[in-house]
């Protein structure tokens, strides 16, 4: 068992009303919000494939919702929450392999996600209105 | 830094969840496999979303769209089930409450797999 003078040397965990949040600690969050909240989003997804496999008038009441400017909205920020989850996944991936820890090499690492999935996003949809 | 380690590093067979790293492992295959699988599926959903169903019925039954929409199913529905499974035991801590929490959120990663992979086979054989 570890004895008392080995918890006295553990670091205190930070108080988290009066810290400065480092970019890190952010992702860390944002990638297990965006991934609970796609565990979620699959509903929208089974809901859309089902209508579109029952007949047209339930198709017509997801596709005109998911048309609308409010559906496009929701598609566009359930896009990003993919990517943003998809190259925070990477980072860790990078991270298993015990690189790209140092301080520098994390925070630039943090924005890269945050920037990447934005600038992914954007990419993807004009590959997909250039395709259509 | 001074040395933290306890005795507890040293996790005898397979460990307190009795598989072992075995979902470690699974978590990282399926986020490899869900990369390409996707970046496809969000070009494909910016294709044909506000598309008459005719045209929506045609691309999602083809047969190449529809295997990759399988695929894709499957790799996103279990490697959701895992992440929540990892949300679940670090939040919810009474035993009772954890396991029925596990098993609704495994119903339901079951649940949607099943119902979307329906459909996309009634798109591909039935129209």
């Amino acid at each position: 068992m570890p004895s008392v003078e080995m918890k006295a040397s553990r670091p205190l965990s930070p108080h988290l009303f009066i810290y400065r949040w480092p970019v890190t600690m952010v992702m860390s969050i944002l990638h297990r919000i965006t991934g609970a909240a796609l565990y979620v989003g699959t509903a929208l997804l089974a809901w859309w494939l089902v209508a579109a496999a029952t007949g047209e008038r339930a198709f017509a009441s997801a596709n005109g919702f998911l048309g609308s400017w409010l559906g496009l909205l929701i598609l566009f920020g359930y896009s990003w929450t993919i990517l943003h989850h998809m190259l925070g996944g990477i980072r860790h991936l990078v991270w298993d392999f015990g690189v790209g820890l140092g301080k520098g090499t994390r925070d630039m690492l943090a924005w890269a996600n945050l920037i990447g999935s934005a600038g992914l996003t954007v990419l993807l949809w004009a590959v997909g209105l250039a395709v259509r | 830094m001074a040395d933290m380690t306890t005795p507890l590093r040293r996790v005898r067979h397979l460990g307190a969840a009795h598989d072992g790293t075995s979902h470690f492992w699974r978590q990282r295959l399926t986020a490899a496999a869900n990369v390409p699988l996707v970046i496809g599926f969000i070009i494909l959903i910016v294709v044909v979303v506000g598309r008459p169903r005719s045209e929506v019925v045609a691309i999602l039954g083809s047969p190449f769209v529809a295997l990759f929409l399988i695929l894709m199913i499957v790799s996103i529905s279990i490697h959701m089930r895992i992440g929540m499974q990892v949300i679940i035991e670090d939040y919810v801590h009474g035993e009772g409450r954890k396991v029925t929490m596990l098993a609704a959120s495994t119903f339901f990663a079951v649940a949607i797999a099943a119902v979307s992979i329906f459909a996309i086979l009634k798109l591909a054989f039935g129209g």
